[in-house]
């Protein structure tokens, strides 16, 4: 009885979203296409949209400036974070919860209302610009908005909580002895911490790296709010190619080939991760 | 013995943390602005609140979305914790791997993604059986979906960490197996319940994507409608929405934190007396 209830409940539904997430990997599924009109036959069709994809080359921008922008935005919020995490693990056992209560609020606010509330902040005339111009240290406002750095911007202020709060935690185990060890035989504070904080922190670093990194390569929110034209992310096209073109197929093949490009190789890496620590 | 960090790091802390609240406290000081200019300071007004409440659309987003969140958070929290049962308590099961890999896809997998195949489901579903109707159910079954994962991962590592030998002891008492674990262990792991209903309850309030895409003609959460907005820019009204919901979620947040050192501290008291 018990068995039968705790097996079958939770497998019937794993096997409900085993479901959504292969529906468009099965070729019938592709019954689909036959809302969109421009379709109407099934495999052919189906890798025509994928050969769509590699001709048109709108989609091999977007997939790499999204690699990019994800890839430094990450780079950036770890410099920025490793510090804070590193702080708040030198303080109290109090400060400390006070510390974490701080970085957590925003997570739990809205992501949305948060970039949104950067908007107001950096627009034309948005506070960074009166503030600039009322010093005079420029003449006239810096345009921020629409641009690369407002997207960079905004990925790492959403997602700066991401990145503190798993280095802290591995920050927070660290046996401050080793590098009381590494003191006295002798190595300086920088060496030290090179050579023994770092290769510790590890597992902070690559599990704050991926949080930030994955949902930023998908970003749509943010290029859509604060991004100008040029800053095609992929989760910007693919929205613009569903909900635009209404052309379901296309977005389809995009987000398989997103998927099979960048969630292959991490759910491989986490498997072998899984192994490895097995 | 720890020494205190560094100017440097304390400087770098300070930063962060003002990069992170800058926005919230600057889009909260303009709610009040009684100018409809957002970038002129027109003197100190409530009047933005005052047209939220005769802004329909909005209420009945409001509404929506919390109906949503609600009834989605309530599921998840019981197949989570379900699901989390069936993968600490059984190590190996036909399936396990799939089950595993299932509670962590959503994590993975970018929000976009998830809203694409989820809506395409519901199609083929709707085609088939002429069920689900796009709008609130389907945003509903999506919420329920990627809620689970958060809720069973928490749950998972509460549940591993809980003592098994009361609800053994429940059982050699005579309690049936069911019986056992909902006087024993629910009770124990019952924080990490609540923590995942609120986790839930938030991640479906706040969530754009998805419901964008499951979502169908007529049903528009509290995000869809505040995203129409932005789009076009800042407008006093949103701002002072955003700081209302700032405000609230805010309170509670750190509510819950009081609350939860607080049984924290008593279950460490608890034990120490266990103990002595």
């Amino acid at each position: 009885m018990f068995l039968l209830v705790f097996f079958l409940i939770p497998f019937g539904f794993a096997l409900m979203i085993s479901f959504a997430q292969t529906a468009i990997h099965v070729p019938p599924y592709t019954s689909i296409v036959s809302i969109s009109p421009d379709s109407r036959i099934d495999l052919s069709l189906h890798l025509g949209n994928y050969k769509y994809l590699f001709t048109d080359e709108v989609y091999a921008i977007a997939y790499l400036y999204s690699l990019k922008t994800a890839f430094f935005s990450t780079l950036i919020c770890l410099v920025l974070g490793f510090p804070m995490a590193y702080a708040i693990s030198r303080t109290s056992k109090s400060t400390q919860n006070v510390l974490l209560l701080l970085i957590i609020l925003p997570f739990w606010t809205s992501f949305l209302l948060r970039v949104y509330a950067l908007e107001g902040i950096i627009r034309e005339n948005g506070l960074i610009n009166s503030a600039l111009l009322w010093l005079g240290l420029i003449d006239q406002p810096l345009k921020i908005m629409r641009t690369s750095l407002a997207v960079y911007l905004g990925i790492i202020y959403s997602y700066l909580p991401f990145m503190v709060l798993p280095l802290f935690a591995t920050l927070e185990k660290l046996d401050h002895s080793l590098l009381e060890a590494a003191a006295d035989l002798g190595s300086r504070p920088w060496r030290a911490f090179v050579d023994v904080t770092l290769p510790l922190a590890m597992p902070g670093i690559i599990a704050g790296s991926m949080l930030v990194f994955i949902p930023a390569v998908g970003e749509f929110v943010i290029p859509t709010l604060l991004g100008g034209p040029d800053n095609l992310m992929i989760g910007r096209v693919l929205w613009d190619e569903f909900f635009g073109n209404r052309d379901w197929p296309v977005a389809s093949a995009v987000a398989i080939v997103f998927l099979v490009l960048l969630v292959g190789p991490i759910a491989l890496y986490q498997h072998y991760q899984a192994k490895e620590l097995e | 013995m720890k020494e205190g960090p560094s100017a440097f790091l304390i400087t770098v802390l300070c930063a962060g943390i003002a990069i992170l609240y800058i926005p919230m406290i600057v889009l909260i000081a303009y709610s009040f602005n009684a100018s409809a200019l957002v970038s002129v300071w027109g003197g100190f007004t409530t009047a933005w609140y005052a047209t939220l409440l005769h802004n329909d659309q909005m209420l009945d987003a409001a509404w929506l979305s919390l109906k949503i969140g609600i009834v989605a958070s309530t599921c998840a929290v019981v197949l989570g914790t379900l699901a989390a049962i069936a993968l600490v308590r059984f190590r190996t099961f036909h399936g396990r791997f799939l089950l595993t890999s299932m509670v962590n896809a959503p994590l993975v997998m970018p929000e976009i993604i998830t809203g694409i195949t989820q809506l395409l489901l519901f199609v083929a579903m709707f085609n088939l059986l002429g069920w689900p109707h796009r709008g609130f159910t389907t945003i509903v079954l999506s919420h329920v979906a990627f809620c689970t994962a958060y809720v069973t991962i928490t749950v998972q590592s509460r549940l591993a960490s809980a003592d098994r030998s009361y609800e053994e002891a429940a059982m050699d008492l005579g309690a049936s197996p069911v019986r056992a674990f909902m006087d024993t262990t629910l009770p124990l792991i019952s924080p990490a319940l609540a923590s995942s209903w609120l986790l839930s309850f938030t991640l479906s309030l706040d969530d754009l994507v998805i419901s964008s895409f499951v979502s169908g003609p007529g049903a528009s959460t509290l995000p869809m409608v505040i995203f129409s907005k932005a789009k076009l820019g800042i407008s006093p009204d949103v701002n002072a929405l955003a700081s209302l919901i700032i405000g609230i979620v805010g309170i509670c947040v750190i509510a819950a934190g009081v609350l939860m050192r607080r049984t924290e501290r008593q279950r460490l008291a608890d034990a120490q007396l266990a103990s002595d």
